[in-house]
């Protein structure tokens, strides 16, 4: 066989802790991994900060729901309403228990983080809940290593009610800078919004501590656990947030469905977000009772084959153990750090360490543009992001508009990480700045 | 993927050295765009006189194909009349969005031939679009202004 699944046999067994992942087992889940490109290249997918691949288990489970049980959820008396509905809730029941939620009444599906976090902006500023809406003298926290989907919707519900928005800056090697924290997160904090683990820096974030902080002065933390929950294991309790928001399809899930976690108490006092069916208790042509949770944020058909595809998502992730996830992923973040640090021309943005640090990897490559970079990486069939990663205001603060980034899941292996490292000196070479 | 399709030594020459670059004064209108999806930006100013594009300066950061095209589209715009430098403006973007079907014209296109390769990697396109975009803005902008004061 390949260099690769002798490679990746080795990292199985060199790993220094139990459970340590099968690479090659893992790499023959997915279909695609074995797909060439154009001109018969092989791949290397190094995006899935971006969005991860799919096993097989998944495409199964989509395909199947589909095939056998396909009808609307909650509100069919026939046989395949009930499975639908079950498949659905059951997969509901999955995604709690993977992240250690007290009920399955506390996980709400939406379309993706995105949504998720829109939802608590939005509800946190609507009256008709049972806390007072955040409005003028309120302020919000965030930070400026936020991905534009826990940036805009604050900004938009500044806007709307009159708060106003503040933030962590950012020290020069990546990190939150908690020097102010206690001149930040104040008596007139309403709500602090941060990202768990940096789609940028891949900073990780000492949310626990930021929440003890945000809860002695009475404000909510929400936490964006995008890049989090496919790579750590998430227990809610002890993570001390109040909200988090994740997406299926970086977890080796379909697209189309994320999560928003909330303590039980706190989504049954915010108001609804979409109205709309399914959302509802009663409905007459002057007013509308609704729902009890996790329903009352569901307005409309579900992503229905989506919640159970990522329902199979999370079955996956589990039989591998998300221990064994996060090792492979530290310890191939740790073998690209030390690679790439190699490379004279190429500067890291972001923490050089494995310490506290996920495994998406941005930089920049002295005198070529990102862009570039990724042009001549793709054509030997290396397959990276280049350009904002949606952290506009990140990249400002390092001086920078755009950057190359690498990073990995648990199919990577190390010679895919030194497959990247040959085409970024082809890259120097190719453009002439080494 | 031949990589030297892409890259032709000349678009290269022009990225490296850009021709035409810097902010310069006196100037008729002055547009700022970005590609949202990179974030590149390019801040570009026109002067017409008499019909002819006397001069189009820019302050740009962006790629190699974005920095070449519009190095290349300065030498082939300035000094040409306002209505021949409109007509080979479509003729680059109809290239451009060709997918790769278009055959260019070297008579009208000169050194920008060199970017045919572009129309293929649809990623691209808006990288070698951004200075001409930016270009066609100023220059309707300038125009318009010209047709207000008479």
């Amino acid at each position: 066989m390949s260099t690769a699944t002798e490679r990746a046999g080795v990292v199985g067994r060199s790993a220094d802790n139990a459970g340590s992942l099968d690479v090659a087992a893992v790499r023959a889940d997915f279909p695609i991994l074995g797909r060439r490109l154009a001109d018969g290249r092989l791949l290397a997918y190094l995006d899935s900060a971006n969005t991860s691949q799919k096993p097989v288990q998944v495409l199964d489970a989509l395909s199947e729901h589909y095939r056998l049980h396909n009808a609307n959820v909650a509100r069919a008396v026939h046989q395949l309403g009930a499975e639908a509905t079950d498949a659905y809730e059951g997969a509901r029941s999955k995604v709690a228990g993977f992240i250690g939620a007290a009920s399955p009444a506390e996980v709400v599906f939406t379309k993706n983080s995105t949504e998720a976090l829109n939802l608590v902006a939005s509800t946190l500023g609507t009256a008709g809940g049972r806390t007072r809406p955040i409005g003028p003298g309120d302020e919000i926290v965030i930070s400026e290593m936020e991905h534009h989907s826990n940036i805009v919707p604050w900004q938009l519900l500044a806007q709307r009610t009159g708060a106003t928005l503040r933030w962590f800056g950012l020290t020069g090697d990546g990190r939150l800078d908690l020097s102010s924290i206690d001149a930040l997160i104040t008596e007139r904090t309403r709500v602090v919004s941060l990202v768990w683990v940096s789609n940028l820096l891949g900073t990780v974030n000492p949310v626990a501590d930021i929440a003890r902080r945000a809860h002695e002065v009475g404000a909510l933390m929400v936490v964006d656990a995008s890049q989090a929950v496919p790579q750590l294991p998430v227990d809610v309790a002890a993570l001390g947030a109040d909200l988090m928001a994740f997406t299926g399809h970086k977890m080796c899930g379909p697209t189309g469905i994320g999560v928003l976690w909330g303590r039980a108490e706190l989504l049954e006092e915010l108001p609804p977000f979409l109205g709309g069916g399914s959302m509802i208790e009663s409905v007459s042509m002057e007013r509308s009772t609704y729902a009890p949770i996790p329903h009352k944020f569901e307005a409309g058909t579900p992503p229905i084959a989506q919640a159970v595809g990522l329902g199979a998502a999370v079955d996956y992730l589990s039989a591998l153990g998300m221990d064994a996830v996060a090792h492979h992923e530290r310890r191939l973040t740790d073998y690209a750090l030390t690679r790439l640090a190699e490379l004279t021309e190429v500067r890291v943005v972001g923490p050089t360490s494995a310490v506290d640090r996920g495994g998406a990897i941005s930089f920049v490559v002295d005198g070529v543009h990102p862009h570039d970079v990724a042009q001549v990486l793709d054509s030997v069939g290396v397959e990276i992001r280049a350009g904002h990663h949606c952290a506009k205001p990140a990249h400002a603060r390092f001086g920078l508009q755009s950057t190359a980034r690498a990073s990995f899941y648990l199919y990577n292996t190390d010679e895919e990480v030194d497959r990247l490292i040959d085409a970024l000196d082809r890259t120097i070479r190719f453009f002439g700045v080494g | 993927m031949d990589l030297d399709t892409l890259y032709q030594e000349i678009i290269l020459d022009h990225a490296r050295a850009p021709h035409h670059c810097g902010l310069r004064v006196p100037f008729g209108a002055e547009v700022h765009h970005v590609n949202p999806t990179c974030g590149d930006e390019v801040t570009l100013r026109v002067r017409l006189g008499d019909g002819v594009v006397d001069d189009v300066s820019y302050a740009a950061e962006g790629c190699a194909i974005s920095k070449a095209s519009t190095s290349v589209m300065c030498d082939l715009l300035i000094g040409r009349p306002v209505d021949v430098a409109m007509r080979v403006s479509d003729e680059f973007m109809a290239l451009m969005e060709g997918r790769g079907a278009v055959s260019a014209d070297e008579d009208v296109l000169g050194d920008a031939v060199a970017l045919s390769g572009v129309a293929k990697f649809p990623a691209r396109v808006k990288c070698a679009l951004l200075g001409w975009m930016a270009w066609k803005d100023a220059t309707a902008r300038v125009v318009a202004g010209e047709s207000e004061q008479q």
